[in-house]
């Protein structure tokens, strides 16, 4: 009684600290400063539906794209790396190693710049196409290591159990071990998937036209344009709605899986 | 033609001679004769870490022996030209963790592989699936996924899967060993039965009862060797060796 007592009070006077803080702060803060700066409903408005259509397509489609490669090559790469054969092994490792350790921005900018005038060869669909390659490449890097982790995360009497049942190598991996696997990678392979939505701001590096821009582009040219920066809030706004939904419905797609674990 | 040819008997089911195996430094099997016949129940007993299940596991070659003769129904199966595959399609395995696959349900842990390796068709395999599940009780569970079983229900449906892809001869690696006492007996009734039906058997067990009642050759390994074999009846009451003898006082 008396404990439950106390930790109602604590709670309390957490709340109360709380509220007094965002009060302080609301109450410090220059509100109609802040409102003419960010909040501008005109400039807002000026942005539709461009801010939409283009940046904010851009930005799901360059995530989806680089996404979907970096899949692939990924899963080849950490199917490589746990591979017998040595070569293929040293070959994944060394990939992976080199394309986690640069940043991004600079494998982007090598990718459109630097192979183009060494070997006069150009990534399919322009800048962006460049680009994408670049953050392909990136993401795979990253995939791998998630794969291969969860690959070697599924237990051994897995992959046992199906080659005593005379199954091969590759089917052992395809039905039983990937699958098992699958599950295991959702957690980071979201976590994956939010940072390349991110980081297809970084794509303005190779360049991009009226219509490759992506939210983070689209907005700091506006905010140059409008002299306001209204547009950043929007284009802030327009990333969390797109991560968060999607965050949620993996949580949820968890939930449903983890009931026939 | 997806009617298994049926197991011969005019060879033995499993024939192993000078078998060696090592890992690193550590020699865990030095030298094993052992002949299964077709039809036979063998069973292994032993102390931990006496090599029980490096031996059954070099029958189907999950552990790659270092030197010796092992012929599964007069194959060399260490022949590297062998298609080990088509080898263990033929050899059942039953595992003491179970190691039913978690992402399939009961029914496609139990077709799988029929569709895969032996390439029967869908309806074949779901219809020999359903026999097998019915033979160890787990009819109603044909559609749970394996998380939904008790252990003795996974390990009954890891029999059944083995079964459905009609081997000519089942390895056990303690089944029983991970149970709850009160859920053994259901597993060692259907192996019970499965012995009775004419299988060949070769059983690593900590249960004696089981050994005495349905084997019909009992071996005693301590140390990677073979120390005393024979009717389970008489290796139990009379063991002639003293590790033997040391070994029942502990277990019985
Ligand atoms: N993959 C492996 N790598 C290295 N050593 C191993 C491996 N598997 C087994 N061993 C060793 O081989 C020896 C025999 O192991 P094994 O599992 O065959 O014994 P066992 O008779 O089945 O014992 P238990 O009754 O505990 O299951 C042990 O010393 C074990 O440590
Ligand atoms: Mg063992």
């Amino acid at each position: 009684m008396r404990r439950t007592t106390r930790r109602r009070l604590t709670r309390g006077a957490m709340y109360a600290l709380f509220v007094a803080a965002i009060g302080l702060i609301a109450m410090a803060a220059d509100w109609e400063r802040l409102r003419r700066v960010f909040f501008q409903l005109d400039v807002a408005r000026e942005q539709f539906p461009e801010i939409v259509t283009i940046a904010a397509k851009n930005t799901v489609l360059f995530t989806v794209i680089s996404f979907s490669g970096g899949l692939v090559l990924g899963v080849t790469l950490a199917l490589m790396k746990l591979s017998p054969v040595l070569p293929y092994r040293w070959l994944a490792t060394v990939y992976i190693e080199v394309f986690r350790g640069l940043p991004a921005l600079l494998t982007i900018f090598g990718i459109a710049y630097v192979l183009p005038i060494a070997f006069g060869v150009r990534a399919p669909g322009g800048s962006v196409g460049a680009g994408l390659v670049a953050l392909i490449m990136v993401a795979g890097a990253y995939i791998a290591e998630i794969v291969r982790a969860g690959i070697q995360g599924v237990p051994k009497g897995q992959s046992e159990a199906a080659r005593s049942l005379g199954m091969s190598p590759a089917r052992t991996m395809f039905f039983i071990v990937l699958p098992q696997a699958f599950r295991i990678v959702i957690p980071p392979i979201t976590n994956e998937f939010v940072l390349l939505v991110k980081d297809t701001s970084l794509l303005f590096i190779a360049g991009s036209t009226l219509l490759t821009k992506e939210i983070t582009t689209f907005s700091r040219d506006a905010v140059s344009t409008s002299g306001n920066a209204t547009p950043l809030v929007m284009g802030g706004m327009l990333y969390l709605l797109i991560t968060i939904p999607l965050t949620r419905l993996v949580a949820v797609l968890e939930r449903r899986m983890a009931k026939t674990r | 033609m997806t009617q298994p040819t049926p197991p011969r008997t005019d060879v033995p089911a499993i024939e192993i001679a000078g078998l060696y195996k090592r890992f690193g430094d550590n020699e865990v099997l030095k030298g094993i004769d052992l002949t299964v016949k077709a039809g036979q129940v063998v069973c292994v007993i032993g102390p931990s870490g006496s090599g029980k299940s490096t031996l059954l596991r070099c029958v189907n070659r999950l552990e790659e022996p270092t030197s010796g003769q092992i012929r599964v129904e007069g194959i060399d199966i260490l022949d590297p030209e062998i298609d080990l595959d088509k080898v263990r399609a033929r050899i059942g395995m039953v595992f003491q963790s179970f190691n039913l696959f978690p992402h399939l349900t009961v029914l496609r842990n139990l077709t799988i592989s029929q569709r895969r390796v032996l390439g029967r068709s869908k309806g074949e395999a779901e219809e020999i699936a359903r026999a097998n599940l019915e033979r160890v009780g787990l009819s109603d569970k044909i559609d749970a996924y394996p998380a939904h079983l008790s252990g003795g229900q996974q390990q009954r449906a890891a029999i059944a899967r083995s079964l459905s892809m009609s081997p000519d001869m089942m390895l056990f690696d303690e089944p029983t060993s991970a149970l709850d006492p009160e859920l053994v007996g259901d597993v060692l009734d259907v192996m019970r039965a499965l012995a009775d039906s004419g299988m060949t058997m070769m059983v690593v067990t900590h249960e004696m009862g089981f050994a005495r009642e349905v084997g019909d050759e009992l071996v005693f390994m301590d140390d990677g060797m073979i120390v005393e074999e024979g009717n389970p009846r008489d290796v139990l009451a009379n063991p002639r060796h003293d590790r033997t003898r040391a070994f029942l006082a502990k277990v019985l």
